[in-house]
């Protein structure tokens, strides 16, 4: 056994004379995200690895092999699709439509000015009324939006953020009418504040008051609304924003630690909201990077959460998390051949040992997805599933000369992340430095020089391109009208509630706001109440104040 | 020596991807133009203030939140409306082919420019298309 490395060793040096004298192709060797890859690996790159200390097995310390011990043998990963366009009525029929495919569970994409805390009536609002997702403006939508679709059978992720804590009370109080209780109910909503700092840029508060909702959520929710994934930490916009692979995964953990912080500073004990707790994050094209990086994503969080934070429940430990095929891989030249991409980034995230996956369609490039589109991408996760066997085995990459290689030196990459980040003064000053932001903004801009220069391949795009190409595919639209018919809806609804309750609720809001005290309660009233989204945020923002970002590019 | 173009990048509406927006920017500012960026979330008012007091030769649009058909002639207007109408609009984001047509067909906008697009292409654009 001694001898192996040293016999390695001069067959690795002799291989390499020989090799040298071959020519290499004319190509940039790196991963996507800029890291330099060897043309082969070997023991000697992993000879420090211990199988215990690194690896360990499926569902043990340190997960690196997946957060479960019987992982897709068990249970296939949940598929689902991000949906949601124009208004709750259309996006219900979408719903319907996907779950009677065999999807799995939802995924409510909203609209900007839900995502915002705008009305729909709102002078911003004008003309991106049900564009982008769904227009949800009070209970009435969230009721309809869900309905005919039982809240303790389905389980329902929502992209919300800025005004997470009300769309959440919102879906609380949609259960309620169905007489589901709340502790029955199961989903996620994505509440990742920092990350809209750092890349989303979807921001309402200021950090400080946007972080108490947070801690509100995880208190409220441990105790009425226990099996609800009360945030989703997400790496996915990150990514999206141009970051790299590394880039991702330390921003995302150094968040997923700034809340664990939050929570702890809140006076919660770490053990009663960590395993709540889940993450987002990007599959982009290249195959062993992303591997590497859910692998390593695993291990960093449960060594952290063990060794810093002290939980001691096992449940607090594991990082479960969802994926999503980069968008920003996909091409609008040559759209059919986004289908392909986004089998390959779909591959990488279920062999990473995802819990939970949105495989992008192939015209979002172009706009929201048509239904034939949506099915191609669920059908890609269906044949994975189903007939590639790669369900089979658990973590079958582990050993791998490069995937281990690659999953250590994401892990040494983030460490150096993490440092630079403490240096600063944690994530909260990093954000106003903009040291994120340009991290970020720098990444980005190599990444388009080196498609401009070619350095970089596209296909369809900078080499293999179809002169003179048309595109031949189906767009979905949206209908002007939506926007009229949203607006009536909710003046109706303002006429119609009882006026007196919306003000009372709203004051009783705003004094629980100046205060301490948990605000969910006030929330949920207000939402019972028939309050609309924009009028409850406009309380907290009265008295939260609004964020501003300084622009730089 | 030529003054340099001024260019105002600007994000309207409520979406909030600046990948775009920014990359261009800091190309356009490569190419040895001015580059004045507006940030997120800025209303077609604000915007059109900024580029007149700026005293800018093009604004260049992004939006890949649907918003386009409100947003752009919206801007193009207010500019008209104001007596710039000499600053050269175009815009770019996730636009669908007939939505491009209409908007410069009604001459909203002089051009867009969709995903794929190579930075030099817009630099050269505007250099050709501004007059000094």
């Amino acid at each position: 056994m001694n001898d192996q490395p040293k016999g390695i060793k001069e067959g690795l040096e002799k291989w390499r004379e020989n090799r040298c004298q071959m020519k290499d192709r004319d190509f940039r060797f790196e991963t996507v995200s800029g890291m330099e890859v060897k043309d082969l690996y070997t023991p000697l790159d992993i000879e420090d690895l211990d199988y215990a200390r690194d690896l360990g097995f499926p569902g043990e310390y340190p997960f690196t092999r997946g957060v479960y011990r019987n992982m897709y043998r068990g249970r296939l990963w949940t598929m689902r699709q991000f949906a949601g366009f124009a208004t709750a009525k259309e996006s219900n029929k979408r719903y319907k439509y996907l779950l009677e495919k065999g999807q799995t569970g939802l995924s409510v994409a909203f609209d900007m000015p839900t995502i915002m805390g705008y009305d729909s009536d709102h002078p911003r609002s004008l003309g991106e009324v049900g564009r982008v997702g769904v227009a949800i403006d009070s209970l009435q939508d969230m009721e309809t939006l869900f309905d005919g679709i039982p809240l303790d059978k389905v389980s329902t992720s929502m992209t919300i953020n800025a005004p997470a804590a009300v769309i959440w009370c919102m879906y609380i109080a949609t259960g309620e009418k169905q007489g589901v209780r709340p502790e029955k109910l199961t989903g996620t909503i994505q509440n990742d504040i920092l990350k809209e700092y750092i890349a989303q840029k979807s921001w309402i508060f200021p950090p400080e008051p946007s972080m108490r909702l947070i801690t509100d959520i995880f208190a409220y929710a441990s105790r009425h609304v226990p099996k609800w994934n009360t945030i989703s930490i997400s790496g996915y916009h990150i990514r999206e924003a141009g970051s790299t692979a590394v880039q991702e995964l330390a921003f995302t953990l150094a968040n997923g630690f700034a809340y664990v912080e939050a929570g702890i500073k809140a006076g919660l004990n770490v053990d009663d909201f960590a395993p709540r707790l889940s993450f987002f994050f990007n599959a982009h094209i290249d195959f062993f990077e992303e591997i590497a990086k859910y692998r390593a994503a695993r291990r960093i969080w449960a060594r952290r959460m063990k060794e810093k934070y002290g939980a001691k429940d096992p449940r607090s430990w594991l990082l479960r998390f969802h994926t999503q095929t980069a968008g920003c891989s996909l091409t609008a030249q040559q759209p059919e051949n986004n289908i392909v991409r986004t089998a390959y980034e779909a591959l990488a995230a279920v062999l990473g040992g995802t819990q939970s996956l949105h495989t992008n369609s192939m015209d979002e490039v172009l706009a929201l997805p048509t239904e034939k589109a949506v099915q191609i991408a669920l059908r890609t996760q269906q044949i994975l599933a189903y007939e590639t066997g790669v369900a089979n085995v658990i973590d079958p990459l582990a050993g791998s000369y490069y995937v281990e290689a690659l999953t250590n030196k994401m892990e040494e990459e983030v460490e150096k992340y993490f440092e630079e980040i403490e240096k600063r003064g944690g994530v909260l000053a990093c954000i106003e430095q903009n040291f994120f932001q340009q991290e970020i903004a720098d990444a980005a801009y190599r990444y388009q020089r080196a498609l401009d220069s070619k350095q970089r391949i596209l296909v369809g795009v900078n080499e293999f391109v179809n002169p003179d190409e048309k595109l031949e595919i189906e767009i979905l639209k949206i209908d002007p009208k939506i926007e009229q018919e949203q607006v009536a809806r909710l003046q109706k609804l303002r006429r119609e509630r009882d006026n007196i309750r919306v003000r009372e609720t709203l004051e009783a809001l705003r004094r629980a706001c100046e205060g301490t005290e948990n605000v969910i309660p006030y929330i949920l009233d207000c939402v019972r109440a028939y309050a609309t989204e924009g009028e409850i945020i406009q309380v907290m923002r009265e008295v939260f104040g609004e964020y501003k970002e300084k622009p730089t590019f | 020596m030529a003054r340099k173009i001024r260019v105002l990048v600007a994000k309207p509406g409520l979406d909030g991807h600046d990948r775009g927006a920014r990359v261009i920017a800091r190309a356009l500012r490569d190419a040895g133009m001015e580059v004045i960026y507006t940030g997120l979330h800025q209303t077609p008012e604000q915007i059109v203030e900024a580029a007149i007091q700026e005293d800018v030769d093009v604004v260049g649009l992004s939006i890949l939140s649907g918003a386009h058909m409100t947003l752009i002639p919206r801007v193009t207007q207010l500019l008209r409306e104001n007596g710039a109408d000499d600053i050269i609009v175009i815009g770019g984001g996730t636009i669908p082919e007939d939505d491009i047509r209409a908007l410069k067909e009604g001459g909203w906008v002089k051009e867009l420019f969709t995903p794929g697009t190579p930075l030099e292409a817009i630099a050269e654009w505007i250099q050709t298309n501004v007059k000094l």
